[in-house]
């Protein structure tokens, strides 16, 4: 039942979003980020939308499965767009229910809002599903190196962030193995409400965060074994270069977040 | 020319309380004097608890030596300037599989010793592939580590060992955790290196049978080096193993006591073919 857990969820296809440069697409997003509180009018939406079916479509991604994404918070803008319809100020209500007052102010913020996450979803999940963990790591080591200058441990956040990626299946396993072996000496899971089902967890977690600490002590000998002393010094078997494409993807960008600008300063 | 040699290593476990005062110590390499020539297969034997692994984390400057001195390729391990050369020299290879692979990706984690050396990027290819090749897994080098076999996972980091060209390579219990078909292929692969391209190797195990090629047997009981000498050597003393709690191959057993009963073959007998060949010369 644990391992239905994906991280990541990379999906593997052979496209130009997947070869672009993590970097790239690190940039992108933020760019696409901005972009969407930016906009003020329909024509600026009109080109986010168009970028957006841009990058779909070239991510050879199907759209059913990117929008999978957006289930998991149905909730959460539903909730967001009801706070925004009733308690946004204006003048003139459209619509009063004894205290509540729905005023077209509010209409137009919730529909906003609802366009805002929406796309938040979908753009940023385009990121995950084309970029695998381990070049994510790598974009962020080699994006955000700028700041270990300022005393930013870039290099030891990338390398735990991978460490992480390569031992969640193992402790997954490792967490059923407990399970199975608790079960086997009659332990129950299964039994009672959600607090009793978490308080059933108790005792799984122990083993698990004993095991853990005994991991990472090993792995940090077998590290320091084969000369490892952080990021100083150290030279990359794949180093992140740029790209024909990676810089026409640049290009792109930078027009689409000037348009968006121009677009947000003359009001459309 | 001997790569490795201890002189009177003593080291020392010393466990305090929440005041710092020391509550207990425990000796686990209780003065050993090791000797060991470069290009040679040895192997340090010893039940749980024999000082063996400790011995192995002296010659990687895991552990530094509480009194003596531990030499490899001529530098002193106590020097902390000599900790990373040395790290380069001697590579090691420990016990858990999974515990020791670093990276999601088998190429990429064969690269993770040379990247940290600071190897040029394209020598690192050369390296990976190269080593990959020696032990067997050039197949697998885009390959999870985590869908491997436990024996595989042991070639591919005696793989990222290797691809630091060290001259000597440690491994400690790599087989304990395997199954009998991942032992023999990681076996396999260590001789071929040995043999192949010169690396000493030092296999630090409790089974027997895997001591048997070797050049050259260490046997440590209780922080302490009892016996060595070649296998035939170690293994013709039967009754001294066994007060080490150690165990013989099963032929060198069998051959053992059918001398006892009276028969008229020679100690030490090592493979099954030794003992065939001194029984048909009975008449």
């Amino acid at each position: 039942m644990l391992r239905e857990i994906t991280l990541g969820q990379y999906y593997p296809a052979d496209s130009v979003i997947h070869k672009l440069d993590p970097r790239v697409k690190l940039v992108a997003t933020l760019v696409y980020v901005v972009s969407l509180f930016l906009f003020k009018g329909v024509v600026g939406f009109a080109v986010i939308t168009a970028f957006l079916v841009l990058a779909v479509k070239l991510s050879k991604v199907p759209f059913l499965y990117m929008i999978k994404g957006l289930k998991a918070i149905v909730i959460l803008m539903i909730l967001s767009a009801l706070f925004n319809l009733v308690l946004t100020p204006g003048i003139n209500p459209v619509f009063v229910l004894g205290p509540i007052k729905v005023y077209p102010e509010g209409v137009r913020m919730a529909v906003l809002m609802l366009i805002r996450l929406s796309y938040l979803i979908v753009g940023t999940s385009i990121m995950t599903l084309t970029t695998t963990p381990n070049q994510l790591t790598d974009g962020l080591e080699t994006g955000l190196a700028p700041f270990s200058k300022i005393g930013v441990p870039v290099h030891a956040i990338a390398m735990m962030m991978s460490i992480a990626l390569r031992f969640i299946p193992i402790l997954i396993e490792e967490t059923d193995l407990i399970m199975k072996a608790q079960m086997a000496r009659g332990a129950d899971f299964e039994k009672g409400n959600i607090i009793q089902k978490a308080k059933n967890m108790v005792p799984l977690l122990v083993p698990l965060f004993v095991s853990a600490f005994r991991r990472a002590d090993d792995l940090a000998m077998a590290m320091e074994a084969r000369c490892y002393t952080g990021g100083a010094g150290r030279t990359k078997m794949k180093p992140l270069r740029y790209g024909k494409a990676d810089a026409l993807a640049y290009i792109v960008l930078f027009a689409f977040l000037a348009t968006v600008i121009v677009l947000r300063i003359f009001g459309y | 020319m001997s790569i490795i040699k201890a002189k009177d290593l003593v080291h020392e476990y010393i466990r305090r309380d929440e005041d710092g005062n020391v509550k207990m110590i425990q000796t686990a390499i209780n003065h050993v004097d090791m000797d060991i020539e470069e290009g040679s297969f040895v192997a340090v034997l010893g039940h749980n608890g024999s000082g063996k692994s400790t011995f192995a984390k002296h010659i990687n400057v895991l552990l530094s030596p509480t009194e003596g001195t531990v030499w490899v390729d001529g530098k002193d391990t106590s020097n902390p300037l000599f900790t990373y050369p040395i790290r380069r020299t001697a590579g090691m290879v420990f016990q858990n599989p999974d515990n020791q692979i670093i990276a999601s990706v088998v190429e990429e984690d064969v690269g993770f010793g040379p990247e940290n050396i600071g190897v040029p990027t394209d020598e690192i290819w050369t390296r990976v592939e190269e080593s990959l090749k020696s032990v067997g897994m050039i197949k697998y080098r885009t390959h999870s580590p985590n869908k491997l076999s436990g024996g595989q996972k042991q070639r591919v980091a005696i793989a990222g060992v290797m691809a630091m060209e060290p001259k000597c390579i440690i491994l400690d219990e790599p087989t304990a955790m395997l199954d009998p078909n991942g032992r023999k292929e990681v076996l396999a692969a260590v001789h071929e290196l040995n043999k192949k391209k010169g690396v000493t190797v030092i296999l630090i195990t409790h089974y027997m049978e895997e001591v048997v090629d070797c050049d050259r047997v260490f046997v440590m009981d209780s922080g302490k080096l009892v016996m060595q000498g070649t296998p035939k050597e170690v293994f013709s003393k039967v009754e001294e193993l066994k007060e080490h709690r150690l165990d013989v191959p099963q032929i060198t057993l069998l051959a053992h006591e059918l001398k006892e009963a009276g028969l008229d073959i020679p100690e030490g007998i090592l493979t099954r073919e030794e003992l065939v060949e001194a029984l048909c010369r009975l008449s």
